[in-house]
């Protein structure tokens, strides 16, 4: 129990900001730049760790237990899921229920943190980033329900367990297929990703989760990026599972297995990245209520 | 033979495109007009039924050929006195496209595969369109328009149906897939029944939008009320009788499949609602064709109850059929007469039609007391004789919703023709006279429509019978 | 394979019912179409009837009528928006509506035995009332006809079912069918747009009561 928590920490911990690095990477290519090196955002989050901090005299408590949240929430999350072919550490019947709202959470203080700063500006991006999560927590849902249903079981080790493998084969695979789809989106909405935001800008009116973080700095931004970071790395095990629910048994393959495949959707998400324009503002609830209806869609297919 | 009468008008279609002279490529029209009723008659009094494998004649479709063969040549002898009047817009397209319409009719009436009917009918919308497009102004393009995308998807509708039906044969699964008519029917009772009854539905209403039971007629008031008089009279009394005999196909299969119950509700049910829509757009309404488009609605409604309700009202509905048919001629002719000579189909400019215009205008009031069921017309008697199987089968409130909804259609409709008739004589700009082509076929009409009201001849009788017979319920 | 190119039909659907941009919905029901040519090989094999169907159904859904399409908005002076009656978010859930209802609905009829599998009739219907939908709430005239070009693809779904048992002549008359329709609708167009120099149906209203 201890050693299987510590490994799975371990890895969240160590891996987390590499597929940052492998989408920046991936955008370089494709703009046809050499890009920053690999293992950059671990240069960054060294670099801010060295930093000293800022604090604004309007805030309070409020404004650093967005960060600490924002850090453990990933780290608890981590806990509930299986890492590729590893067991879950901890599991219960009815943990995705728990899993979704611990995100909610974590959400709740990173806003909390933006409104306490008493700025406009992080006040907007606070709406827009809980309005589009709003949207986006159905999808998440629904989809988990898919797998739930799939699984007979609520529990999120059994949903992402073995028998992942053979719902593929018999007559699921049509809801899987769809559920990946709408999960991928989520995963860019969660994440603040192109097309839904951009991480990289710098203009506080096309901001949506970078404002609300622009008043933390040193320390402080660090663990928030490395909460982001670890948060890209958590929902993309769930998509990584249901894309390779292979299983060889033996536990390095499996972990390496899972590794690649990680690596695999960041190459995506640079791809999708490079790819696509940012949606405009209004566009965006359309698509989160298609991809909630596509997820629904699934359920039925399941369910029928 | 059969073959002859499809292929003929196609002939004269091409040697229409050949032709350089106007005024022969009009007079094509009532050769080729008559040379099918001419064969028609040849065919009717020849034999009796005609079996083949793609096409072939039946009781029902002996009745519809006639009417549309009939109705056919005269709009032929009214059209060469209507393209004289319109000799700017050309008869390139009109000539060909009107006979390559007979020649789609015939079809689709003589077809005995379900697959060849669909085309056959689809055939028509396509030929059509352009007659919509005849004037090639604004509103004859958003007329043009709606009409097709309704009729389109309609078929479109029609074909889906079709292929229930042969699902259905599949899962049935006792006999060879085929669409072949007699096939089908010899075989009714191993159909799978919810495929045949979704398959019903969809040829009801892909069929049913062609020919404008509500509420799929809206392309109807559109594509009636912008189309030259005699084009509205073949859409009116042809074509809408080729779609309600494909529909009465389909009521065959069904009653063959022991589901005739079924069938006749949903055709009682649109009839009553299409003759409520009539009646209730038919009040106030200021323009003559559309009023017209909408009692081809109400008609229409009236066929469906009556196949709806069975028994005696069966052969009302036959009967029916040819009265609508040939009244509509005489009425939507004579109203084209009317809109040539007063450049309008409205009543705030048409006034005083009988004296202005003494036949045309005294043939479309006389044609207006014959379409609402007055004595001595024939309507009186068909309308009278599906009422009184409506009551003979007990279904007292459905009698009555006919009876005043007829009565509302009546005084709706006679405000509109009465205020278009009566009056002054008054000065006409465009100089326009009652010409003996322009009557000559109305008045006709009208008079075989008297005629059957106080006379029913007795081999009409018999064909009324056997068509009748078709659709109840075999021993 | 033939259940995998059939939700990737429902996704187009979606997706041309959720779509703001005229191009984007020309080419998601070009796609739509080159996959349903697709489907005959996947459902039936390679035989040559199959062959024959697809290279038909490619030629036609895939390629030429969207192609005439792209002229004919190229063409003419056209908003390149979609113009819809009732917003995206509602349409997009009344076609989700449909699409669910027709899986619940194709439930309830008896299937041939090797058809139990399949996605064709759910489908079928979803596509077709998809169709439907963007027929009655798009405000131009070609993407009526678009709607009606999904109505057709709805059909073709399930008459594939069919191409094994009924003659060849059905299915000749869907493309036939389809063919002449849009090439009579794009004179109509041609028309509508030489007279009112825009194609929104919208202008279309001067007849009614």
């Amino acid at each position: 129990m201890i050693g299987r928590i510590t490994l799975q920490l371990a890895l969240l911990l160590i891996f987390a900001p590499l597929p940052l690095g492998v989408i920046n990477k991936t955008k370089a290519l494709f703009a046809g730049r050499v890009g920053p090196p690999l293992l950059q955002p671990y240069y960054d989050l060294a670099r801010l760790w060295r930093k000293g901090f800022v604090i604004s005299r309007t805030t309070t408590w409020v404004f650093l237990a967005g960060p600490v949240v924002g850090l453990v929430v990933p780290l608890l999350a981590a806990l509930l899921l299986p890492f590729g072919g590893l067991t879950a550490p901890i599991s219960f019947t009815g943990d995705l229920i728990l899993f979704v709202y611990l995100f909610g959470l974590s959400r709740f203080f990173t806003a909390a943190a933006a409104l306490d700063t008493g700025s406009s500006f992080e006040g907007m991006g606070a709406a827009r980033e809980v309005t589009f999560s709003c949207l986006a927590e159905p999808t998440l849902l629904f989809s988990l329900l898919v797998l739930a249903s799939g699984a007979k079981s609520l529990n999120l080790g059994a949903l992402f367990g073995p028998q992942l493998a053979g719902q593929w084969q018999n007559g699921n695979s049509a809801s899987l297929g769809l559920i990946f789809v709408a999960l991928f989106v989520v995963l860019l909405v969660e994440n603040s990703r192109i097309p839904f935001d951009d991480p990289n800008t710098h203009l506080e009116l096309t901001m949506v989760h970078e404002v609300m973080v622009l008043d933390h700095s040193g320390p402080a931004l660090g663990m928030i990026l490395y909460g982001a970071a670890m948060k890209l790395m958590v929902l993309s095990a769930m998509l990584v599972r249901i894309a390779v629910p292979a299983q060889t048994g033996s536990l390095l393959f499996d972990l390496l297995i899972f590794l690649a495949g990680l690596l695999m959707l960041a190459v995506l998400i640079g791809i999708v990245e490079s790819t696509m324009a940012r949606l405009q503002l209004p566009r965006i609830p359309q698509v989160l209520v298609g991809t909630t209806l596509l997820s629904i869609f699934a359920l039925i297919l399941v369910l029928r | 033979m059969l073959l002859l009468l499809i292929l003929m008008p196609l002939g004269v279609a091409g040697l229409s495109l050949l032709l350089p002279w106007y005024q022969t490529r009009s007079w094509l029209l009532p050769l080729g007009g008559g040379l099918h009723l001419l064969l028609v008659s040849v065919i009717i009094t020849g034999s009796g039924s005609i079996t083949g494998l793609w096409i072939g004649l039946d009781p029902l479709s002996r009745l519809v050929l006639v009417v549309t063969s009939l109705l056919f040549f005269g709009c032929s002898i009214y059209a060469v006195g209507y393209l004289n009047l319109r000799r700017d817009r050309g008869n390139l397209v009109i000539v060909p496209c009107l006979l390559v319409f007979l020649s789609a009719m015939t079809l689709a009436i003589v077809a005995r595969h379900l697959g060849l009917i669909w085309m056959a009918v689809e055939a028509t919308t396509i030929s059509s369109a352009p007659l919509i497009y005849y004037n090639r102004n604004r509103l004859s393009i958003e007329a043009t328009w709606k009409y097709l995308l309704l009729c389109s998807v309609g078929i479109a509708l029609a074909m889906l149906g079709l292929l229930f039906i042969a699902y259905a044969a599949l899962v049935g699964g006792t006999m060879p897939v085929s669409l072949q008519f007699d096939t089908l029917l010899s075989g009714a009772a191993t159909l799978s029944s919810p495929w045949l009854h979704a398959g019903f539905v969809f040829l009801l209403v892909g069929f049913g939008t062609k020919m404008g039971l509500a509420p799929l007629h809206s392309w109807k008031p559109d594509a009636y009320g912008e189309a030259p008089g005699m084009v509205g009279a073949l859409l009116a009394g042809g074509l809408t009788t080729v779609a309600f005999l494909a529909i009465l196909r389909a009521m065959q299969l069904m009653i063959a499949a022991g589901d005739g119950a079924m069938a006749r509700q949903a055709l009682l049910g649109m009839g009553l609602f299409s003759l409520l829509v009539a009646a209730i757009f038919m009040v106030r309404q200021t323009d003559i064709k559309r009023m017209l488009a909408y009692s081809s609605v109400e008609h229409m409604g009236i066929l469906a109850i009556g196949v709806g309700i069975g028994g005696v009202a069966t052969f009302g509905a036959m009967l029916h059929l040819v009265n609508n048919a040939l009244t509509k001629g005489c009425l939507f002719l004579s109203a084209g007469n009317i809109h040539r000579a007063y450049g309008s189909k409205k009543i705030s400019h048409v006034q005083g039609a009988v004296a202005t215009l003494p036949i045309s205008g005294g043939l479309f009031l006389a044609g207006f007391f014959a379409i609402t069921g007055s004595p001595p017309f024939g309507l009186f008697i068909s309308e009278f004789t599906i009422l009184r199987g409506i009551f003979a089968n007990g279904q007292l409130w459905v009698g009555l919703l006919m009876l005043l909804l007829l009565g509302v259609v009546f005084i709706g409709m006679g405000g509109t023709v009465l205020s278009a008739t009566q009056g002054e004589k008054v000065k006409l700009e465009t100089g326009f006279k009652d010409s003996f082509l322009l009557v000559a076929a109305p008045l006709v009409f009208l008079l075989m429509v008297l005629i059957l009201g106080v006379y029913l001849p007795e081999p009409l009788q018999k064909a009324l019978h056997e068509a009748a017979a078709l659709l109840e319920v075999q021993p | 394979m033939a259940n995998l190119l059939l939700l990737i039909v429902i996704l187009i659907n979606f997706y041309t019912l959720g779509s703001a941009r005229l191009v984007a919905c020309i080419r998601g029901v070009a796609l739509q179409g080159a996959l349903l040519a697709l489907l005959p090989l996947a459902t039936h094999g390679p035989t040559g009837h199959a062959l024959f169907l697809g290279a038909g159904a490619l030629l036609l859904k895939g390629i030429f009528i969207p192609l005439l399409l792209l002229r004919t908005i190229r063409q003419v002076r056209i908003r390149r928006e979609v113009e819809p009656f009732i917003g995206f978010v509602p349409t997009l859930i009344l076609g989700f509506l449909v699409t669910a209802g027709a899986f619940i609905f194709a439930d309830f009829l008896p299937l041939a035995y090797e058809h139990h599998e399949g996605l064709y009739v759910p489908t079928s219907l979803a596509t077709m009332f998809s169709g439907f939908l963007i027929l009655i709430t798009r405000r131009k005239a070609i993407t009526q006809v678009l709607g009606y070009l999904m109505l057709e693809n709805g059909i073709f779904i399930f008459g594939i079912l069919l191409s094994a048992a009924i003659p060849l002549m059905v299915e000749a008359g869907i493309l036939l069918d389809l063919l002449v329709g849009v090439f009579v609708m794009g004179i109509i167009l041609n028309q509508i747009n030489r007279e009112f120099s825009s194609l929104n149906t919208d202008r279309l209203t001067a007849l009614k009561e």
